[in-house]
């Protein structure tokens, strides 16, 4: 989340990079990939401090949106330095990557349901174990699984991240030719999809959950900042107005959750707001959403400047860390909370046992983290590493 | 995930823990507590107020998927025991719950014979349950508020008042079904017609984490089912008399 403001000249521009990482990038990403990982787990006391729960937008849009900033900013150096044919082949290799963590997410999700399946039984609930009636037909499932087609709960953001990524190449060739016109082609792209309904088909009814039509606005957006746009804007950033402007519309996304918690606050929106603001489209990533993310990383950029010390700090290593190695951490994090909901299932869910699972999924997604970073650091080391330009954009494409 | 929890009842809960309170013993009898915020609404049930005025008859029409009725225990189903409640409340009126299942049907299959139903049977009121079937199929999300909004106007066209009932809170499916938005949507609905929303997720959600249901466990026989909709169904006797603004105190003293 951090567009441009703070972010000084340095870092924005393309060629100097390589230096030195951006470590709000990861910091802010490891805590999206923590908050996704709550948000996954039944509600429990944790799922209070995660975003959602004070304003529109929630810990997908910071997702995306990083990984929007350091795939183009990765990639974008690599294709400055190797050429278009070679990035877009480390790009498609990313992609068959994040497939491949895909299918092998949907695996571990066929055995926990399967488990469920034949061994809980609840007659209050007949009906909606109608949703295991798909394990009947296996043959179409799988299938329509590996078309993307097929995507349990839970299991929506990786679809959306390939279909996004695969579409780097092009995208990031245009951005460093005309990155202006590669953003306005975006924002028409999510103006059309808003206009005439554009959707991907999901199985067996209905979309996909997070239409990429409309989310790759804030991808490519990420993927503008990153290649200068951060810097252009830095003015608009700076300025007290646009702090203003943010803080306050944040207040009004905050009350307005409010409303939805403590519903006697209900009396006091007006209904007009309502019946224009409702309903908040998460598939089509409404306007609204979009707004709050910007109010959101605008206000943090100028709280937290770049260099700010607390970044170096032991305490927000293992965020950062969950941050540099995303895609791994995110598959951990989905799978722990698979793990989670059958634990909870076979201690029953007293609030006690939430919380521990909480706890120790984060704390075995940091250990995770930390593990692969110090292999990266052994295995750098130790081989004759020809090209550190590869190894090193790797690692910050993790993002990616 | 609106509507449901507050961090302090999250706390509460912390506390309740580790005091032993999650001991608590199986079978006592349940006192059905729902927060009073949740069985209130703004909208009213303007028919069913002068029926009950009239001394009857009030004529109950529930039209649900599977979730209302409980597989082989009809009579200890939410409807039956909202007769029961509102017979009790209302001593001296005549009322009448009838049930029309629609098991693995959607809102939009639904909707489409509810005109022709309250032509037929003449409710007061009719009480529709939806939701659950379109949240399992993943039903698209504008076809399914297009599909509840199309149904409430059909039912209001043929003389009823409507209250909308959404999905049940169902801690086991939750990977696997998502019935955020379908809530959400439901809503939605409900405010547009000013017609009553009973929030059945939101009450079963706020007894599993009170402890008075443990919605997560395994259980073979229909004991649990039993006794959750006898709470909902008190529940909803209390939230139709509270939107049809009768005081049964007032009633008794008429008479």
């Amino acid at each position: 989340m951090t567009p441009a403001g703070a972010r000084s000249a340095s870092t924005a521009s393309i060629p100097v990079a390589g230096t030195e990482r951006e470590l709000r990038l990861d910091l802010f990403r490891g805590l999206a990939l923590w908050l996704i990982f709550v948000d996954h787990l039944p509600p429990n006391l944790f799922t209070w401090m995660t975003i959602r729960n004070y304003g529109f937008s929630d810990a997908t849009e910071i997702f995306i949106f990083i990984s929007g900033y350091t795939a183009a900013f990765v990639y974008g150096r690599a294709m400055l330095d190797r050429g278009f044919v070679v990035a877009t082949a480390r790009i498609l290799k990313r992609v068959w990557q994040i497939y491949v963590a895909h299918v092998f997410l949907f695996t571990i999700f066929l055995a926990e349901i399967s488990y469920v399946a034949s061994s809980f039984e609840n007659p209050l609930y007949t009906e909606e174990m109608g949703i295991l009636d798909f394990l009947k037909q296996p043959d179409v499932t799988i299938v329509q699984a590996l078309l993307l087609k097929f995507r349990p709960v839970n299991m929506d953001v990786l679809p959306l991240y390939i279909v996004l990524m695969f579409f780097l190449p092009p995208i990031l060739w245009l951005m460093q030719r005309k990155a202006d016109l590669t953003l306005a082609l975006s924002v028409a792209l999510y103006a059309l999809t808003w206009q005439f309904d554009l959707a991907l088909p999901a199985y067996p009814h209905g979309v996909w959950y997070f239409n990429p039509f409309a989310w790759q606005l804030l991808f490519v957006f990420g993927a503008w900042c990153a290649l200068g746009g951060a810097k252009r804007m830095s003015r608009i950033l700076s300025s007290p107005v646009t702090l203003w402007i943010c803080a306050a519309y944040l207040l009004f996304a905050f009350y307005t959750t409010l409303t939805w918690h403590v519903p006697q606050l209900n009396h006091y929106m007006p209904r007009i707001i309502e019946k224009w603001m409702y309903p908040i489209d998460k598939t089509n990533l409404d306007t609204l959403r979009f707004a709050h993310f910007l109010a959101l990383a605008a206000l943090t950029v100028r709280i937290l400047p770049k260099d700010w010390p607390g970044l170096k700090s032991p305490w927000l290593r293992p965020l950062i860390l969950c941050g540099q190695h995303s895609l791994e951490i995110f598959c951990i994090g989905v799978f722990l909370a698979f793990a989670g909901h059958f634990i909870l299932a076979e201690a029953g869910g007293g609030a006690g046992i939430h919380f521990v699972i909480s706890l120790s999924g984060i704390f075995i997604m940091s250990a995770a983290a930390w593990m692969f970073s110090w292999y990266k650091s052994v295995a750098g080391k130790g081989g004759s590493r020809s090209k550190p330009a590869n190894g090193d954009a790797d690692l910050a494409g993790g993002g990616a | 995930m609106k509507a449901i929890g507050r961090p302090i009842l999250g706390l509460m809960m912390l506390v309740g823990l580790t005091a032993g309170a999650s001991l608590r013993a199986e079978d006592a009898p349940k006192n059905c507590d729902v927060p009073a915020y949740l069985l209130t609404s703004d909208s009213l049930l303007g028919r069913v107020a002068s029926a009950v005025k009239a001394g009857g008859p009030l004529d109950i029409l529930v039209v649900g998927s599977r979730s209302s009725t409980i597989p082989g225990a009809e009579g200890d189903a939410y409807p039956a025991r909202l007769q029961d409640a509102l017979r009790e409340k209302l001593p001296g009126v005549t009322i009448n719950v009838s049930v029309e299942l629609a098991p693995r049907k959607t809102a939009a299959e639904m909707a489409a014979g509810l005109g022709q139903l309250v032509e037929a049977k003449k409710p007061t009121l009719v009480v529709w349950q939806t939701g659950t079937v379109d949240a399992i199929r993943s039903v698209d999300i504008d076809d399914f508020r297009g599909a509840v909004d199309a149904g409430v106007d059909a039912l209001q066209k043929a003389g009823a008042d409507v209250v909308l009932i959404n999905m049940q809170y169902s801690p086991r499916t939750e990977t696997m079904i998502s019935p955020t938005s379908y809530i959400d949507n439901m809503r939605v609905v409900a405010q547009q017609h000013d017609v009553p929303l009973f929030d059945r997720f939101a009450i079963m959600h706020q007894w599993n984490e009170s402890g008075e249901f443990d919605l997560f466990r395994a259980v073979h026989g229909v004991g649990l089912a039993k006794r959750v909709h006898d709470c909902l169904g008190r529940a909803l006797s209390s939230f139709v008399t509270d939107t049809a603004r009768i005081n049964p105190a007032d009633l008794r003293i008429q008479r």
